[in-house]
């Protein structure tokens, strides 16, 4: 199934449930206004059979838009001093919002049936929340608790939303853009 | 026991212990953590997270009723390692190598997807030689970690010499793998656009050997472990998961295969050369111990057999494709042309700019599904790369399997689902 055809299925069970749908090189990417999220999800698991989430990746785009695009250190993104970045434009998707979050979705199924993969993206910026598909895939624990200490995104509704890598009192999200790598303060120092 | 003791337990109402083969059901609240009913008599351990049968550095916090799990919440991040954040700050081609320290057992596993992530962003063609190649060592690399695997939760359930049975055998894959890639893991023989190198010679004979060698050794795991009455009694009905909640919960390869699901992106989505491979999809059919541990068992004599036909059927050929663009010209070259060096010191120092986009990519690890995502932005670095774990998602379920159960049971349970704490963590 395309994209087209997915969206244009979507749209009669969940109207104005997708703003946007690209064919990708791997799969149909479906973008998913926050306030649909659960609603197409819903549709997507009962309707179309997705029943299996791959995962939920988070993206940071600082910067996006401008000239230069984050990247580590600076607060406006990247630094074109810092080796590497050869003042590249910044080009994915234009994204509207400086998060964007991907669930990956299949199909599985003991028939030898292919996974039939579709992505579904929504776009949030830094403070918004995302409600939890914890009630529609319970694996989704984890990856939104992955998602929340890596990224700073929250999801709303998730029945545990604690930081899971990093320990409990960690300070800021690692994987941001503005996150330095290599400027986490030294542990331990006070148990001296 | 004294009589104080027995005075003591009397008193009590015995914990409950759910039947063998019951489903697990997932727990209300947050499906990976079973909490603790309120009760007096009730300790809370820390079971690890260095403890033997940790399977490397995960605690769990287990809430115990006398010697029966009552409640379970996983702590991870131990070894957390923040590879994601660290290809950001590398060119393609230097994440590589950070690729198979994620999953240190099924490394393979995780520089396919990697490496095939970026392919299809730069939509280069590997050569057919290179992707037989690839498959070969793929399941070399599931008879690694499954020989590993069977070696460690045999120790941990307290049969020994099951563990040095299968280090023996691992040690001859390692060896395969040293022979062409200079390395016993973690390789790098992956390129984007095929592999490093060409098969030596001599390696058809040695991988030949052992492909004769290997399914008698496997029909002795078999001999030592299968109809073990002590190693039936700890695994038959432990653990049990049933097929819609095994999906539910994101499990995959053979923990969704023991429980009678025949999904397998090999023989599902087929990638590299498997479509034109003969090999059968191995399935349980209770979704316990026992049948994880049957099914990965059986599955090495798939693998065996998939190597077997790549010896016999490899095409020959170029092993890496010829776009200058991206892949490193020959060696010899760099003294006679002087486009080949520009090219070689441009890919080496600045690297190669991959079209902006987004992809997907999964392989069929030994644990399930691998799968990478990732983010260009038109640069030589990536913007985001993150990794589906198969063995992060599988953790969750440890507390639904384990819970009503002796502590022991959960022992069993956390060796059967197979976790790779660098992999968990990241």
């Amino acid at each position: 199934m395309t994209a087209a055809e997915l969206a244009e299925a979507l749209e009669q069970r969940v109207p104005g449930g997708v703003t946007q749908h690209a064919d990708g090189a791997d799969m149909p990417t479906l973008v998913v206004p926050v306030d649909k999220l659960l609603e197409v999800c819903r549709e997507l698991r009962d309707g179309h059979g997705k029943n299996f989430l791959s995962a939920v990746s988070a993206v940071d785009f600082l910067g996006r838009g401008e000239e230069v695009a984050g990247y580590f250190g600076t607060e406006r993104g990247r630094d074109l001093n810092s080796p590497g970045s050869w003042g590249a434009p910044h080009t994915v998707l234009s994204p509207p919002t400086r998060f964007c979050v991907s669930y990956h979705l299949a199909h599985v199924d003991g028939d030898g049936s292919p996974p039939q993969r579709v992505r579904v993206q929504v776009m949030v910026e830094d403070g918004e929340d995302v409600p939890s598909v914890v009630p529609i895939w319970p694996t989704a624990d984890w990856h939104e608790r992955e998602q929340w200490d890596m990224m700073g995104v929250r999801f709303a509704g998730h029945p545990n939303l604690k930081r899971l890598l990093m320990p409990s009192d960690w300070d800021g999200h690692p994987l941001r853009k503005d996150y330095p790598i290599g400027g986490e303060p030294v542990q331990f120092t006070d148990a001296v | 026991m004294s009589t104080t003791d027995q005075g003591l337990a009397s008193e009590r109402a015995p914990a409950p212990v759910v039947p063998l083969y019951t489903p697990c059901a997932i727990p209300p609240g947050a499906p990976s953590k079973v909490d603790p009913p309120v009760g007096e008599d009730l300790i809370t351990v820390n079971f690890g997270p260095n403890h033997p049968s940790t399977h490397g550095v995960l605690r769990l916090i287990v809430t115990l009723d006398g010697e029966v799990v009552v409640g379970l919440d996983a702590d991870i991040g131990y070894v957390h390692t923040g590879f994601e954040k660290n290809f950001e700050q590398k060119t393609y081609w230097k994440g590589i190598p950070y690729a198979p320290r994620m999953d240190y057992l099924g490394f393979f596993s995780n520089e396919l997807a990697y490496v095939g992530a970026v392919e299809k962003l730069i939509e280069i063609q590997v050569p057919e030689r290179a992707q037989w190649i690839r498959t070969l060592f793929a399941e070399l690399n599931r008879l690694h970690s499954h020989l590993v695997y069977l070696g460690t939760s045999g120790v941990e359930l307290g049969a020994m010499s099951a563990f040095f049975y299968c280090l023996r055998e691992r040690d001859s894959v390692l060896d395969l793998f040293e022979m062409v890639t200079g390395v016993r893991m973690h390789d790098r023989y992956p390129q984007f656009g095929g592999v490093f190198e060409d098969l030596p010679k001599g390696f058809y004979a040695e991988c030949k050997r052992f492909c004769q060698e290997m399914p008698k050794r496997i029909d002795s795991y078999l001999d030592l472990l299968a109809g073990n009455p002590i190693w039936k009694g700890r695994l038959k009905g432990i653990g049990t998961i049933d097929a819609e909640t095994a999906i539910a919960m994101g499990l995959s390869g053979p923990n969704l295969r023991a429980s009678g699901v025949a999904y397998d992106l090999r023989r599902n989505d087929p990638y590299l050369a498997y479509d034109k491979l003969d090999f059968e999809v191995v399935t349980g059919q209770k979704g316990d111990c026992y049948d994880r541990f049957l099914c990965r068992t059986m599955e090495m004599y798939e693998s065996v057999k998939i190597i077997d036909q790549c010896l016999e059927g490899m095409p020959s050929g170029p092993v890496m494709a010829d776009d200058r663009k991206y892949v490193l010209p020959p060696r010899a070259e760099l003294h006679t042309s002087m486009e080949s060096l520009i090219h070689h010191f441009k890919l080496v120092t600045e690297g190669f700019r991959v079209p902006a986009g987004q992809v997907y990519t999964a392989v069929e690890s030994p644990r399930g599904e691998f799968g990478c995502y990732l983010v260009s932005d038109g640069s030589p670095k990536p913007w985001r790369v993150h990794f589906r774990a198969p063995s992060f998602v599988s953790l969750q379920v440890t507390g639904m399997m384990s819970v009503n159960r002796y502590v022991a049971d959960m022992i069993a349970v956390v060796g059967s689902l197979d976790g790779v704490m660098g992999e968990v963590d990241r």
